[in-house]
């Protein structure tokens, strides 16, 4: 069976359709697995209706990529840690980049055989094989640095980005020069270039600015599958591309926001380099003060509610199964916990909410930073595990600061707060959290896994 | 119009629409919408197959192929099944 020309579009224009309703389905948690179910639908179809199209005719090599691809897709999603779909999400983000590379090659030599090159065509495989390089090498720096296989410190030097700003002057020229002479030495060497400048716009951003640069890298893979559709002429791969790459957009924009920085002032570093003698410094001399675990338990046990932060800290600790048995020995007495999460807290959006639904703790419970922030003021304890700037007063009261005016989650409002920590270093930004001086904040000093099972041990010994 | 002004048609018109459902999903499902972009994107296996399944590729173009479907099906796999694996755990209170 040989599918029409007519045929094969329908059925990318329903696949289109299906991938639409598959992010419309995220609107909320309840319809979120249909709308995955209606993209397995709509790629199903989608390659479906391409291999039974006329174009192709040979099936050995796809037969052997689609199952190679398959067996090592399925074994991978299978395994993964949810603390490492941060490291999971950036490297499938370079296989779609370096995919959009291969495809625009590939398309390249067959239609240079076929003599049906022309000058739109290759400009559009120039975009195509930049935006698909860049995403590629970015992607691949940055699962380095989560994975931990490079330093996450931002490598900066001086002159870096008249240099960045050389290197894409140059690779652009260089695709302007292949649409217009189809010169393959131009081809390669823009490249070549594309693949450095992934790497160089990358590196001086630091591990702690990852939820961006995962934003970003996300939406530069949209618009690589989208020029690829450019260059094939097919409309499916425009419009999934389109959706990828808005998404990603918004969701930089969203972080972005949260920070309040500037996706330039993101991109081109800049974080944490200040700051100097601020009012921090000033209140560090003020003292802090410190609890134990039987402190905390004394006032979080006959509390009337309690909201806990948790940050990036947690993740490490892998402190969330712990948390949720806390949760349910405190809800037993009647105590009330919510979980408060900042847009930033974690290494990739929403990174929070998904090792907190992986220690089952439901999602009702979990409340993002604008529903909860008036609740502070009725907490009786606010109990921050492993986050840092996210709740610091210094983005409110201290011009001063670097992080003044990012928005925060007002823990500080809470009658008493804990602050587990391991030690007394800052947060990402550099910047002396104000709240550990406020009269109502005590630090528990420790691993943030060990102080919770702490108070989960004497929860259960003065059960009633 | 030529046939590059009608996908330009097409691309703006769904940003529009990426743009207006994107902002409708639910900031918890953030990771989740991460992971269904990176698995819908695995859509350039569709520009893969043509490239390789093409009855006049040269080796080249082939070998080229195999390796784009190879990546692209690890995308597509790999990404709906890790977001299947995550909506699954996000429950309500019972």
């Amino acid at each position: 069976m040989e599918l029409s020309a007519n045929a094969q579009a329908l059925s990318y224009l329903i696949s289109a359709i299906l991938f639409i309703l598959a992010l419309k389905g995220l609107t909320h948690p309840a319809s979120a697995r249909r709308g995955n179910f209606f993209g397995m639908v709509g790629m199903a179809l989608a390659i479906g209706a391409t291999l039974l199209g006329s174009e192709v005719q040979n099936y050995g090599w796809i037969l052997t990529g689609v199952l190679g691809g398959a067996l090592i897709g399925i074994f991978i999603a299978l395994r993964i840690q949810m603390t490492a779909m941060p490291q999971l999400v950036a490297a499938l983000h370079s296989f779609v980049g370096l995919a959009a590379v291969l495809v625009a090659m590939g398309t390249f030599l067959n239609r240079s055989a076929e003599n049906t090159l022309n000058a739109v065509l290759m400009g559009e495989l120039s975009a195509g094989i930049i935006i698909g390089a860049i995403t590629f090498t970015g992607s691949v720096i940055a699962f380095g640095k989560l994975q931990g296989l490079i330093s996450g410190k931002p490598v900066r030097f001086s002159g870096q980005h008249v240099l960045n700003a050389l290197i894409a002057l140059i690779t652009l020229a260089l695709g302007v020069h292949f649409a217009l002479s189809g010169s393959s030495w131009s081809l390669v060497l823009m490249t070549l270039l594309a693949l450095l400048l992934g790497i160089t716009l990358i590196i001086p951003i630091g591990g702690a600015d990852m939820p961006v640069i995962i934003s970003m890298l996300n939406s530069y893979s949209g618009w690589a599958a989208a020029a690829t559709g450019f260059t094939l002429g097919n409309p499916l791969l425009i419009i999934v591309g389109a959706l990828v790459g808005f998404s990603g957009a918004i969701l930089s924009y969203i972080m972005c926001r949260a920070m309040n920085r500037s996706i330039l002032n993101v991109v081109f570093g800049g974080f944490g380099s200040e700051g100097g003698e601020s009012a921090g410094a000033q209140a560090a001399e003020r003292g802090i003060r410190s609890a134990s675990v039987e402190d905390v338990v004394y006032w979080i046990e006959d509390a009337n509610l309690v909201i806990i932060v948790p940050g990036y800290g947690m993740a490490v600790a892998q402190a969330q199964h712990a948390l949720k048995e806390m949760m349910d020995l405190l809800e037993a007495r009647g105590v009330t916990v919510k979980f408060a999460i900042h847009p930033v807290a974690g290494r990739m959006p929403g990174h929070m909410n998904v090792l907190l639904a992986e220690a089952d703790i439901p999602y009702d419970r979990v409340y993002e930073m604008d529903e909860i922030n008036p609740s502070f003021a009725m907490a009786d304890v606010a109990l921050v595990v492993g986050a840092n700037d996210v709740v610091n007063p210094a983005a409110k009261e201290d011009p001063s600061s670097p992080i003044y005016g990012m928005p925060i989650l007002e823990a500080g409002k809470a009658k008493q707060v804990y602050f587990l920590k391991r030690s007394m270093r800052p947060g990402y930004s550099g910047v002396d959290n104000l709240l550990f001086y406020q009269e109502n904040t005590s630090l528990v000093f420790g691993d943030a896994k060990e102080t919770i099972e702490g108070i989960v041990a004497a929860l259960k010994g003065t059960g009633h | 119009m030529s046939e590059t002004l009608v996908a330009l048609y097409v691309f703006v018109l769904a940003c529009f629409i990426g743009y207006y459902v994107v902002w409708g999903v639910t900031p918890s499902l953030h990771t989740p919408l991460v992971a269904l972009t990176n698995a819908i994107s695995g859509i350039v296996i569709v520009g893969a197959l043509l490239v390789t399944g093409l009855e006049s590729a040269s080796t080249a173009a082939e070998i080229m192929g195999f390796f784009a479907v190879l990546l692209a099906s690890i995308n597509v796999f790999g990404g709906f099944l890790v977001t299947h694996r995550m909506l699954s755990m996000f429950r309500k209170q019972r």
